[in-house]
């Protein structure tokens, strides 16, 4: 699923990274629904969407060690400028949802990101 | 044959610093070229570890070398040590303060996390002096 289409599903905002230009040419394959950046480091694959709740910087550097290609935050969660900062140096694309971390992952998954991973 | 070697000087001030020793590493292995595979596994592995030195060893250092063939990671902290080894390696099991669990680490998946993600792992630690953990990740 191209991210253009995560944006449009999640009804997300962009905070940092690309234009509509640019998310169309990112692929996400899989996405993972965690606010435990031990278990995202033990189970995510590549070319990954993260939805946490969790906004500190760690959350960027996680999505750096796994080659996460973008992070969404969940419930209107909004990171300080810090984190922001370091997640475009990073190139990790930012998104936000106003929906709550279940609801934002039952969507994509009924779009069928990550459905064939069963 | 490959040979270089890397010191990072791991603060225990700063939590929000944690991560930067692996992602300048990571960095140093991409334009070596090294496999891709080899790279995850390391930054994976040398993450987990630098958290660990950073919130539990209350800082330290970390020096990373690759020679031999193989890319080996030594963390040293003067921390609290680990008092029960085999209790730190059991998945989730954890002595995390909530300061380490609003990061959304202490969920006891640390050292195994690091166990599966290298060849060899080694824990030297007394209680009240420090731990030094050798890791190997082979190329």
């Amino acid at each position: 699923m191209l991210l253009s289409e995560i944006k449009s599903v999640l009804n997300a905002s962009v905070i940092s990274g690309e234009n509509e230009e640019e998310l169309n040419k990112k692929e996400i394959k899989m996405a993972c629904g965690c606010d435990l950046m031990s278990d995202v480091l033990a189970f995510v694959k590549e070319q990954s969407l993260l939805l946490t709740g969790l906004i500190n910087s760690q959350v960027i550097r996680t999505a750096e060690m796994m080659d996460i290609v973008a992070v969404c935050f969940v419930r209107g969660k909004m990171p300080t400028e810090d984190v922001i900062e370091l997640a475009k140096e990073k190139e990790i694309t930012l998104l936000q949802t106003d929906y709550p971390l279940y609801l934002a992952c039952g969507k994509l998954y009924n779009k069928g990101l990550g459905a064939e991973n069963d | 044959m490959l040979k270089m070697i890397k010191k990072y000087l791991l603060s225990g001030e700063d939590f929000s610093l944690a991560g930067e020793a692996s992602s300048n590493f990571k960095g140093v292995l991409k334009k070596l070229g090294i496999d891709p595979m080899v790279i995850r596994r390391v930054a994976i592995a040398m993450y987990e570890a630098e958290i660990n030195t950073i919130v539990h060893g209350k800082g330290g250092e970390c020096e990373a070398e690759i020679a031999g063939g193989k890319i080996s990671l030594v963390f040293c902290d003067k921390g609290p040590g680990i008092e029960n080894i085999d209790l730190a390696m059991q998945e989730g099991y954890s002595t995390a303060t909530d300061e380490i669990r609003e990061l959304g680490f202490g969920a006891g998946m640390g050292l195994p996390n690091i166990k599966r993600y290298t060849d060899d792992m080694q824990i030297e630690t007394q209680p009240g002096k420090g731990t030094k953990l050798t890791l190997t990740i082979n190329l």
